[in-house]
């Protein structure tokens, strides 16, 4: 039986660029960002890393293909690096690759660094993906927010809510979204946004509009994991030690988009992830227990619907607690305090671990203006792919022992 | 007896406004107000002749489990100049590759010909019916006449020697080099001679004298025919050939000018599809093919007329119909424009040629699988189940599911997404036989898409690619509330 990751692996320092559309940088330029905070955070030398996960998704602009620009670019001492991609659920998937090599004993200090540059295709919205030989001659040519709409038609036809009520609460969602990122020095977006004016805004994929969709951003992000021991020996103080709880994918496996099943008002690979890390963490009413979370909000129904799939809202009972303001900073247990990836942005690659450096911040009390009181347990939850075919990656962080 | 076994026809649901087409141009042409009477069909985006034949030849053999021996197919539009297009008919419609197919063109008169053909190969014992198609979607110049007077369709027949509605009298055909138009290799658009030359050398001289030649050596007297469908290429030219020959006025068929335009080498065989429609037990049909000469062809209607299931044919493409009075959506769809795409339009990967033939049966046929365990359909098919609880590991029977009754599961429409009419819509369609799939919706209305509205798959362009010349075809659903179709 396996025994799970549960407090094998310490984060010894993170860093992250500010995420916005850096038309000064490229990708090298924004990864040296990330990894100089993150080493001065660990207090350790580059020579120290003995392997690295490097996380990009969109190789065909700016990054290029293998693991070969982080290390050249941040000049790793002729170390392992292995380029992973796994949708926009890359950043999770580099930072679990790093995990496992420490709790492995592979080696003593790992690596992960995310980084996305998507401001080098000449187009707002995300660029398209090379899909391989056969999706072309059969799939339509979606965008990510019309696929995620498809969520919003599944859930208003489930739930039999009125999409004026489905619309006020996505806003609710957005809205408290750019309220947070105001506090965030490092977001694409800091600016407050009235409900008004996002159900106003141009139509983008049918019920999202512009303000349903999140930034599309430049930027890089990155951790150093250890061990609890090594950490300690480093010099941390144990008080101060933020260890993986938790560290779970879930991949669809062709039942949602070809077995007439699934509804598709909810996003199957997040609950299965979901129990499987509450599990790991020793989780049991995470209601109760998480104390913040950070979650793919890629689009406001998607964050709506993950509110369900994480067994924090009952099924059909998001938009309540939305417009409770279960989920706001003020909140029970607020979501996207950093602003989410509808404000700090989502450069694919790095978001999983700009999910974890907001909850390391938040553990470690250093997030400033936006800092919660006592956090225990912190939640990110990382989706790549369709609604119908995903990657999801949910970690959960929280103090040593 | 051989004959006439089936027929169908489509007509795309969109009717340009000619009026508004007209005055666009009445700064330039005021002439061209003189056409601007009715409307005529109009292809969408994603039609072109062969999308057009498949749903004729669909509606053509809806309900019948028939063998077929051939697939021929007419037009002066065929999108491949070398890729057998009739081979692509024949495999949108799933038919065993033992099926001989043929294109025919290069004249208006290719439809007629190829159910000419058809009947000689029924004629010769050959096993099987023969399926017969005519299809064209002419481009016309901005302002012309042509633009105006055209129209795009398809009409098929199944042609055989049992279960006959219509027995085959014989053909008669005429081949003169009278080039009243012409279209040379690699262009774009027709050119056009003056109309006036066309009525009085052509229809008020050789073209009369060749039919009463082909009536006679057909002993057809004039007096008895009772429908008579002449494929003219402008309106109000069959009247006086019918008069010259001593054929009766009300025998004389509505060349559906006003209502679907001059639809080319598919004129004479939507004509003669209409006449079937309301043909009675023994009445005499003579339909004429023109174009550097002439088919003429004629039938006697059979008793088994009356046993033919209701079908799509003429009639009820015309009743599905969607007016357009956007002029600039009709010169888009023609590409007699140059459009602003978007950067998103440039991303166009090449198409894996080996990949598309592995996987014809499924990308042309809308074939997926069976699994031999639990019978789950599903599209596509694979070496493992995707039911969840099942996941049996066995090569699956093939499953077709194109004719298949499917609801719309989830849907957008996203005006993100590059499409040559946006909004994009798309959604997951699922089958009430179990499969689903996220496809293209196609044929939509603005704001009436919704969750559990009922499609029928059709075959259509997915996309173009224009650098390397490359059409790729596969399937989309279409809703049916607009879709009013069996």
């Amino acid at each position: 039986m396996a025994e799970g990751i549960r407090d094998k692996v310490a984060i010894l320092g993170m860093g992250c660029s500010r995420f916005g559309e850096r038309w000064d940088m490229g990708a090298e330029e924004l990864m040296e960002e990330a990894f100089s905070e993150a080493l001065a955070d660990a207090g350790i030398e580059p020579r120290q890393i003995g392997a690295a996960w490097l996380g990009s998704c969109m190789d065909e602009v700016n990054i290029g293909k293998s693991a070969t620009p982080a290390s050249v670019a941040l000049r790793l001492d002729n170390i392992p690096v292995t380029r992973v991609e796994n949708y926009c659920a890359t950043g999770t998937e580099a930072f679990r690759g790093a995990v496992y090599a420490v709790a492995a004993g592979a080696c003593d200090i790992a690596l992960a660094i995310g980084v996305e540059k998507l401001k080098d295709t000449g187009y707002g919205g995300l660029p398209g993906l090379e899909i391989g030989s056969m999706p072309p001659l059969w799939w339509p040519n979606m965008s990510a927010p019309g696929v995620f709409a498809q969520v919003a038609s599944a859930y208003m036809e489930r739930y039999k809510v009125p999409r004026d009520t489905l619309k006020r609460a996505l806003a609710e969602i957005s809205a408290k979204s750019h309220v947070n990122g105001v506090k965030n020095p490092k977001a694409h977006l800091r600016k407050p946004v009235s409900c008004d004016a996002i159900m106003g805004a141009p139509m983008i994929a049918e019920p999202l509009g512009l303000f349903d969709c999140c930034g599309v951003s430049d930027g890089s992000a990155c951790a150093i994991v250890t061990t609890p021991e090594i950490a300690r020996s480093l010099g941390k103080h144990p008080d101060q030690l933020v260890t993986v709880k938790a560290l779970q994918l879930a991949l669809s496996n062709g039942a949602e988009g070809g077995y007439n099943d699934w509804d598709g008002s909810y996003i199957l690979t997040t609950r299965k992830a979901a129990q499987r890390a509450y599990a790991e963490a020793g989780i049991k009413k995470p209601r109760e227990e998480l104390s913040m979370f950070e979650v793919h909000d890629c689009f406001s129904i998607t964050e709506l619907v993950t509110m369900e799939d994480l067994g924090l809202s009952e099924d059909g009972g998001a938009v309540k607690d939305v417009m409770d303001g279960f989920y706001n900073a003020d909140g029970k247990i607020p979501c996207q305090i950093d602003g989410g990836l509808k404000c700090f942005g989502h450069p694919i690659g790095a978001s999983g671990i700009r999910m974890i450096y907001e909850m390391y911040l938040q553990l470690q009390g250093r997030a400033g203006e936006r800092q919660l009181q006592d956090p225990r347990y912190g939640l990110t939850h990382n989706l790549g792919g369709f609604p119908h075919q995903n990657v999801v990656g949910i970690s959960i962080v929280g103090h040593y022992r | 007896m051989i004959g006439i076994t089936s027929f169908g026809a489509y007509i795309p649901r969109g009717r340009l406004n000619r009026a508004v087409a007209a005055k666009t141009h009445a700064w330039s042409s005021p002439g061209l107000m003189a056409q601007a009477r009715g409307e005529r069909a109009m292809a969408n985006w994603d039609e072109d002749s062969l999308t057009m034949a498949v749903e004729a030849a669909r509606h053509t053999l809806a309900g019948r489990k028939i063998d077929l021996g051939a697939v021929y197919l007419g037009s002066t539009t065929h999108p491949f100049d070398d890729r057998q297009n009739a081979g692509v008919v024949a495999a949108a419609l799933d038919l065993p590759e033992t099926v001989a197919t043929a294109d025919f063109a290069g004249s208006l008169k290719a439809g007629t010909a190829a159910l000419i053909a058809a009947l000689d190969r029924v004629g010769a014992g050959q096993a099987g019916e023969v399926l017969a198609v005519a299809a064209d979607r002419r481009r016309a110049r901005a302002a012309s006449v042509q633009e105006l007077m055209y129209g795009d369709a398809a009409a098929a027949f199944t042609l055989g020697s049992s279960d006959v509605i219509a027995e085959y009298l014989g053909s008669h055909s005429v081949s003169t080099d009278f080039v009243d138009h012409y279209r040379a290799a690699g262009q774009p658009f027709d050119y056009q001679w003056e109309e006036r030359w066309l009525r009085d050398e052509a229809f008020q001289k050789w073209l009369p004298e060749a039919i009463r030649d082909g009536l006679a050596r057909l002993g057809v007297a004039a007096g008895s025919v009772d429908q008579f469908m002449l494929a003219e290429p402008a309106p109000r030219l069959a009247a006086g050939v019918a008069r010259r020959l001593g054929i009766a006025d009300d025998a004389v068929a509505d060349g559906l000018h006003g209502t679907v335009g001059q639809t080319g080498a598919a004129h004479a065989s939507l004509m003669l599809a209409a006449a079937l429609e309301n043909a009675k037990p023994g009445q005499t049909l003579v339909v004429v093919g023109f174009g550097q000469g002439c088919d003429v062809l004629a039938f006697r209607v059979t008793p088994a007329i009356s046993q033919l299931a209701p079908r799509t044919a003429v009639a009820a493409c015309l009743a599905r119909r969607k007016e357009e009075k956007d002029y600039a959506r009709f010169q888009a769809f023609n590409d007699v424009v140059t459009l602003e795409k978007g950067l998103r339009a440039e991303a166009n990967p090449q198409t894996a040629l080996s990949a598309m033939y592995r996987n014809r049966r499924m990308l042309l046929g809308l074939v997926g699988g069976r699994c031999r365990k639990c019978g789950t359909p599903q599209f596509p098919a694979a070496l493992r189940c995707v039911n969840p609880g099942c996941h049996h590991a066995e090569e699956m029977d093939p499953y077709r599911f194109a004719d298949e009754p499917a609801r719309i599961k989830t849907w957008s429409c996203d005006w993100l997404t590059y499409t040559p009419e946006p909004p994009a819509h798309y959604g997951m369609i699922e089958f009430e036989c179990g499969g689903r799939f996220m496809a293209d919706i196609t044929d939509w209305d603005l704001g009436q898409v919704s969750v559990g509205q009922s499609v029928r798959m059709v075959f259509r362009v997915r996309g173009r690619d224009p650098q390397r010349g490359m059409i790729r075809y596969f399937w989309k659903a279409a809703p049916l509330a607009t879709a009013r179709e069996a």
